[in-house]
């Protein structure tokens, strides 16, 4: 049976993915940037739209990251406004368990899902820095081991406080004087090694009866979180080759969990670049990934991995004869992009080798090394490129990740999205009620029916 | 010379405040968790050119009883979070002030800063936000943390409220310069850390969120005792207090701008409103009574409670703003109908007095108030303190 491609809008963050120098790149903070992304991706049948997180501003050298839009609201709020303007459009939030609370964030998703009519999603991350925790009152604690734990633990103590209410209890009956049957709806208790809580929970239960769970990570705890809590799961596997083993892996791990593998949606982050002719499109993509990598981006990017200052570099010049110090990275704060240089004197190296070989820049290598750029060319191309990822079990759809706010995904709607539906593996109009229902992922079972009595 | 112009507020909360009022023939108690209930509310809230409207919150079941949940089943229990009901609503209202209710006691001050500059993003500086303390242990067991020492959470609070405000200053307003030329998207001297460091927490910042439109959005803070008086002075905008008549009104007054002197805000304008729970209408009394039987014992809230028609209550408002209350934040027993009794019965009866405006003004919710936007504290540029 041919696949249905699930989409997902992305709005434009903090990193240098985002082309805020461009003329037409607006607020990244204006409600108006929120609905005008919201309302392009609903009117193409998109499932939903997607926020990431950071909960404290990236320094690098000890100074503020400048160079890079720096900014963002409060997802909460922001996707609860959302739900104002829109009608079908699944509301993504990521939100930390390391610097949040089961009983808060619980509260806030399901009142979310009340609020959207049932199209409520939770990216459930882990934070692990004391740089982060020094925003929050429970600083930085977890050791890395321990954050999977930690986010698997938050999650399973979230869903139980989501199930609390079962949904039958609140009947109104103004005759009679019952507007809840249960006395007792909402208690919970749970106690394992990191959450000790009981009590009432005040939200009933909500359209979907919980969020919609995605996660995010690729290690193998990450991916192993996935497989057995999640509904859909975030990758950075952009290609063909690397998403069908990432797509294998995890599908392979869900029947140890006691799950199917329709239960868990692989999503990766996909950019995209269109032109009138293949020709065209990738020149127009060359210029945005210069955009995106200035040469004054190319230097701080290379100083994360050389872990020292490098402001004397010339971008367009080569890159250093010497060696990353090395140790713990001290340079960069805040930003994730550090920790994937696990040896960064082999990096160097290798590096050096590649520029040398291509006669590379500075700014030029970094722009070949950090290309994501995923799927070039003309709108049929796209479209069909797209759909062979997900009929052949690459994915199940993408994570759209614009390099402009908020009109970067405008040409896509209009396009390729056409295309998809030509092709009959894209929605002409909402069917479901709920975003799970959008997503096709199987129901809910019911909250088992506790005996409760009144004391 | 006119009179001058009240102020109005509306606290919305469930069916109303009456906790039997979900059983009246118009009360909509199967929608309360439906944004479409909280939309119609809140419309009907700014047809009637209210200044602004509160939504009440807590981290725990609403109860019968003042230490901890009851086992009541004809009560309406159950509440979402206020600050998304009033997000929810921003995009779909246009000049009324939105306050939600946030608990400070087991809350992340950098969560709530965020989240309140954020519905001022969103509605384009109408935002405020009504700290309150939690003081039940089964709200801290929610938490699981700490034990609540009781007599320590109003100066956590003060805490709380003060690096809200510190974080909505931590950007300068024009931060944002977008300088192609130069590369650099924020003149990063403009933003600031905080540098928070008190006895309950320590908080670096600066915020994630840019400076919100207001720059400081509405602090407003119900108070009902000597010590909640003394926080209100210290941390609020606006002070919702509950005078039984015009000799406690001023006595509450005059305490408050004694407090608001010992807390150093004696240049600061803070508006004192009195709170009351209506019940509206010629029937008024006799509805209350019914819905007194209804619930089995007689509706005791922490505000006086008012009985009568639109009229009389003009009458009583006039009274008691001669104490030197800016303002009233009316607490409908029953929504809608006595929502609907103040906007489309008390509103004119007050426009007739000449009490009331006849129309929105464009500015902020702060400016309404007569608020001045204040200079982020960390401003390095003219007008700020260095």
């Amino acid at each position: 049976m041919t696949k249905q491609i699930h989409l997902a809008a992305h709005f434009p963050g903090v990193n240098n993915t985002t082309v805020w120098s461009d003329p037409r790149s607006q607020s990244q903070i204006a409600f108006s940037s929120f609905v005008h992304l919201a309302r392009t991706a609903e009117r193409a049948g998109f499932d939903f739209l997607f926020l990431a997180e950071g909960l404290r501003l990236r320094e690098q050298g000890g100074k503020i990251y400048d160079l890079d839009v720096v900014g963002r609201p409060d997802t909460f709020t922001v996707l609860a406004a959302l739900a104002a303007v829109t009608e079908h459009l699944g509301l993504a939030g990521t939100i930390s368990s390391t610097f949040n609370e089961p009983y808060e964030v619980a509260r806030q998703f399901a009142s979310l899902d009340h609020l959207s009519g049932g199209r409520a999603a939770w990216n459930v991350v882990t934070s692990w820095d004391t740089f982060t925790g020094e925003n929050f009152r429970r600083g930085g604690f977890l050791p890395e081991e321990q954050r999977y734990e930690r986010a698997e633990r938050f999650l399973r103590t979230a869903c139980e406080l989501f199930d609390s209410w079962r949904g039958d209890e609140v009947v109104t009956d103004k005759e009679t004087g019952t507007f809840l049957t249960d006395p007792r709806a909402g208690s919970f208790a749970h106690r394992d090694a990191h959450f000790d809580i009981s009590g009432r929970f005040t939200v009933p239960r909500s359209p979907q009866g919980r969020p919609v769970i995605f996660q995010a990570g690729d290690s193998d705890a990450g991916r192993e979180f996935a497989a057995s809590a999640a509904d859909a799961i975030f990758t950075r596997h952009g290609t063909f080759r690397a998403g069908k083993e990432f797509y294998a892996d995890v599908k392979r791990r869900l029947p140890k969990h006691g799950r199917s593998r329709d239960e868990l949606l692989v999503f990766p982050a996909t950019t995209v670049v269109l032109g009138d002719t293949d020709a065209e499109a990738h020149e127009h993509a060359a210029h945005i990934r210069r955009q995106q990598v200035s040469g004054q981006t190319a230097v701080r990017f290379l100083e994360q991995v050389w872990n020292r200052d490098l402001s004397d570099l010339d971008p367009d010049g080569p890159l250093p004869e010497f060696d990353p110090v090395p140790g713990e990275n001290t340079i960069a704060k805040g930003r994730a992009s550090t920790r994937q240089h696990r040896d960064p004197i082999a990096v160097a190296r290798q590096w050096r080798e590649l520029a040398q070989a291509k006669g590379l820049s500075v700014r030029e290598l970094v722009i070949e090394v950090t290309a994501r750029q995923s799927f070039i060319g003309t709108p049929e191309t796209v479209a069909a490129e797209m759909d062979r990822f997900v009929q052949e079990d690459a994915c199940d759809g993408f994570i759209l990740v614009p390099h402009l706010t908020p009109g970067g995904l405008d040409d896509f709607a209009e396009t390729v999205v056409p295309l998809l539906q030509e092709r009959g593996v894209h929605r002409t109009e909402y069917t479901g009620g709920t975003l799970r229902e959008n997503l096709g992922l199987p129901p809910l079972p019911a909250p088992r029916h506790r005996e409760r009595t009144a004391s | 010379m006119a009179p001058p112009h009240l102020h109005l507020a509306v606290a919305l909360d469930g069916a109303g405040w009456h906790p039997a009022a979900w059983r009246r023939p118009d009360a909509r108690p199967a929608d309360l968790f439906t944004a479409r209930y909280w939309v119609d509310l809140a419309q009907e809230a700014e047809r009637g050119l209210l200044d602004l409207i509160t939504f009440e919150d807590a981290l725990g079941p609403q109860s019968s009883r003042d230490d901890g949940p009851d086992d009541r089943t004809d009560q309406v229990r159950g509440r979402l979070d206020a600050n998304l009901v009033a997000a929810r609503v921003a995009p779909l209202t246009e000049r009324v002030g939105l306050v939600p209710s946030v608990v400070v006691t087991h809350t992340e001050p950098f969560h709530v800063s965020k989240a309140i500059a954020t519905l001022d993003h969103i509605s384009t500086g109408r935002a405020g936000w009504q700290p309150r303390v939690s003081a039940l242990p089964s709200e801290a067991a929610h938490f699981g943390r700490r034990e609540v020492q009781p007599d320590e959470l109003l100066d956590e609070a003060a805490d709380h409220v003060e690096v809200v405000r510190r974080l909505w200053d931590s950007w300068e307003d024009d931060a944002e310069i977008r300088d192609v030329a130069t590369g650099r998207f924020i003149d990063r001297d403009k933003l600031h850390h905080v540098d928070f460091a008190g006895k309950w927490f320590s908080v670096k910042g600066p915020s994630i969120t840019p400076r919100p439109p207001q720059g400081q959005p509405l602090v407003a803070v119900l108070a009902t005792d000597a010590d909640e008086h003394r926080f209100a002075a210290q941390a609020a905008d606006l002070v919702f207090t509950t005078p039984h008549d015009v000799e406690q009104a001023r006595l509450v007054e005059a305490r408050i701008r004694d407090e608001q002197v010992l807390a150093g805000r004696a240049h600061e304008d803070v508006h004192v409103f009195g709170d009351l729970v209506v019940h509206l209408g010629a029937d008024a009394a006799s509805r209350k009574a019914q819905l007194d039987e209804l619930d089995g014992a007689e509706h005791v809230p922490d505000a006086p409670v008012f009985t009568g028609s639109a009229a009389e209550l003009a009458d009583r408002l006039q009274v008691l703003a001669t104490a030197g209350l800016s303002g009233f934040r009316l607490r409908p027993g029953a929504v809608p109908e006595d929502l609907t009794a103040i906007t489309r019965d008390l509103v004119p009866e007050l426009q007739r007095r000449g009490l009331f405006r006849t129309s929105y003004d464009t500015g902020s919710l702060r400016a309404r108030f007569g608020l001045p936007r204040p200079a982020s504290r960390y401003a390095t540029t003219a007008g700020g303190r260095p």
